[in-house]
């Protein structure tokens, strides 16, 4: 498969390896040192790390900084981009702003809604919805011009994903609107937390039936569960996510002090299944302020050393 | 119609407080039918402030009067011989109403009794839904009929988003998802193959953003 960008992600994925992808979340603060001892934490053992953008709609240090921070330490950052915080204007002046610091990935991403988060009395934007900004980058990165029309001088090289939810509702328009998003310019997906993995199964039946696994990368979404109490939260709490009855119970069913290490080989199980499933081709490992165990997890899926490219 | 809903009678009397003479003036269209600021209202609002009035030990004259249409030169003019017999008015119209009162009567202090809402539709009594944002470039024919840009959270128009579930929006369980109404309509209309069409990026410039609107049409000017 030919790469269209410089992205070290891209080259991973067309080499045929199983990529492996993390997240950090930027600090509530301006230390850059958070950023730099996390990613410390996971550099040797992912192949791109992403930069979440206001997550939960709480106001942190700015994903687009976060990733200059990253490129500059010569690591590889995915740029995840909201629609909410910003209008077109905006959107496409970050990713020149990205691009002319070489940050080859990004995240096209609509956002949680602010209720969620520190201020939920204000307003949001959606001047575009997620699709619209894959369509965007695209645009700017094959056309090498502005949405206005107008020549953009080094337009952003980057490569393009976009999340996929398998347990959102409603299920039926789940894979078209995976489609939808390949039809947009996605050229890799990073899908939500997987935790029912035959529901996934059945998603990923449904992708290849139409040969989208054939015209996307997916990266597998995982997060190693720290207590019974977390899958609970994650269970009841979160909106679009799926844990079945089985994993809460075994978490629920450890001794307390043995929570952690449940949930880190309930994640690296998750691995080693999703593996198997065809179209399947990286994971992206999401230890939500539990950085220090994503080695652990990716040595022991077998996913280690990471190859070079 | 557009919705309103009462304002907080403490809100209304730091507004009137230190007026004697204030007319209570509702209207008879949208704010009637959602029962915030029809005649019967301006009756209840009326009362209220004559007690408040009298229990401050002030002296008040509280009048009321409820037009056909606040919004509309011919029913506001109605008024015009005797505006200048107060030093305050409250007007329980929509936000369109107090300001076309306001503009009419430069020199009478306008003052909003109800807070503008939305435009909706009564869904039973006492409950009143949003359905449209006047953004000026209706796109209802491509989603089945139902607005993604009033109804959905983020206004997103290729929905849903990640956070639909069982049917409903991530911010409440008691709010629809519109995506899913949109997909639902659409599978009923035998249309589901519509919902992978994608939905460029919207011209904004006939919504809020573009700047204050004007309807103008020659063929029905005098």
């Amino acid at each position: 498969m030919n790469v269209k960008t410089p992205s070290k992600l891209e080259k991973m994925l067309a080499a045929g390896h199983l990529a492996v992808t993390s997240e950090c979340g930027p600090p509530r603060g301006s230390d850059p040192e958070v950023i730099i001892e996390k990613t410390n934490l996971i550099k040797n053992h992912v192949d791109a790390i992403n930069i979440t953008d206001n997550q939960t709609s709480v106001t942190r240090l700015c994903s687009l900084a976060a990733c200059i921070r990253l490129k500059l330490l010569g690591l590889e950052p995915v740029l995840q981009m909201v629609t909410r915080d910003r209008n077109r204007i905006a959107i496409q002046s970050d990713i020149l702003g990205a691009a002319s610091f070489d940050i080859h990935n990004i995240l096209c991403l609509s956002g949680d809604h602010q209720s969620f988060g520190d201020c939920a009395k204000g307003q949001n934007v959606h001047d575009l919805d997620s699709m619209q900004l894959i369509q965007t980058v695209r645009h700017m990165r094959d056309e090498g011009k502005f949405l206005g029309g107008e020549e953009i001088k080094r337009p952003p090289r980057m490569f393009v994903g976009a999340a996929a939810n398998p347990f959102a509702d409603p299920f039926e328009i789940r894979v078209p609107r995976l489609a939808k998003k390949i039809a947009a310019g996605a050229e890799f997906i990073q899908t939500q937390c997987i935790y029912n993995l035959d529901k996934f199964e059945k998603w990923m039946k449904l992708a290849r039936d139409r040969g989208l696994h054939e015209k996307v990368f997916i990266l597998a979404g995982v997060t190693p569960l720290k207590s019974a109490g977390m899958a609970k939260y994650m269970k009841n709490r979160v909106p679009g996510m799926d844990v079945p009855d089985e994993i809460v119970n075994r978490m629920a069913g450890t001794p307390k002090d043995k929570q952690a290490d449940e949930g880190i080989k309930i994640c690296i199980e998750s691995i080693q299944r999703l593996k198997e499933i065809e179209g399947v081709r990286g994971f992206h490992v999401m230890a939500i302020e539990w950085e220090e165990k994503v080695p652990e997890i990716v040595e022991k899926a077998g996913l280690f050393p990471r190859p070079e490219v | 119609m557009i919705v309103a809903d009462k304002k907080p009678m403490e809100e209304i009397i730091q507004e009137v407080k230190d007026h004697s003479k204030i007319l209570i003036l509702g209207c008879n269209e949208c704010v009637t039918v959602c029962e915030a600021g029809g005649k019967k209202e301006v009756g209840v609002l009326a009362s209220a402030l004559r007690m408040y009035f009298m229990n401050q030990g002030k002296t008040a004259t509280i009048d009321e009067i409820t037009l056909e249409r606040q919004c509309d030169h011919e029913y506001l003019e109605e008024v015009r011989d005797r505006i200048d017999l107060y030093d305050a008015v409250v007007s329980l119209a929509c936000g369109v109403g107090v300001q076309f009162m306001a503009e009419k009567y430069q020199a009478t202090p306008v003052y909003p009794g109800v807070n503008t809402c939305f435009l909706g539709a009564t869904e039973k009594r006492g409950l009143w839904t949003e359905r449209c944002q006047a953004c000026g470039q209706c796109i209802l024919a491509f989603t089945g009929g139902i607005c993604p840009i009033s109804r959905c959270a983020k206004r997103i128009m290729n929905g849903p988003c990640g956070g639909s579930t069982k049917g409903k929006c991530e911010i409440s369980k008691e709010i629809d998802c519109a995506w899913q109404l949109i997909v639902d309509r659409l599978k009923a209309l035998n249309r589901l193959e519509d919902y992978e069409k994608i939905f460029s990026i919207k011209d904004w410039s006939t919504d809020r953003a573009g700047g204050p609107r004007k309807v103008q049409r020659e063929d029905v000017q005098e």
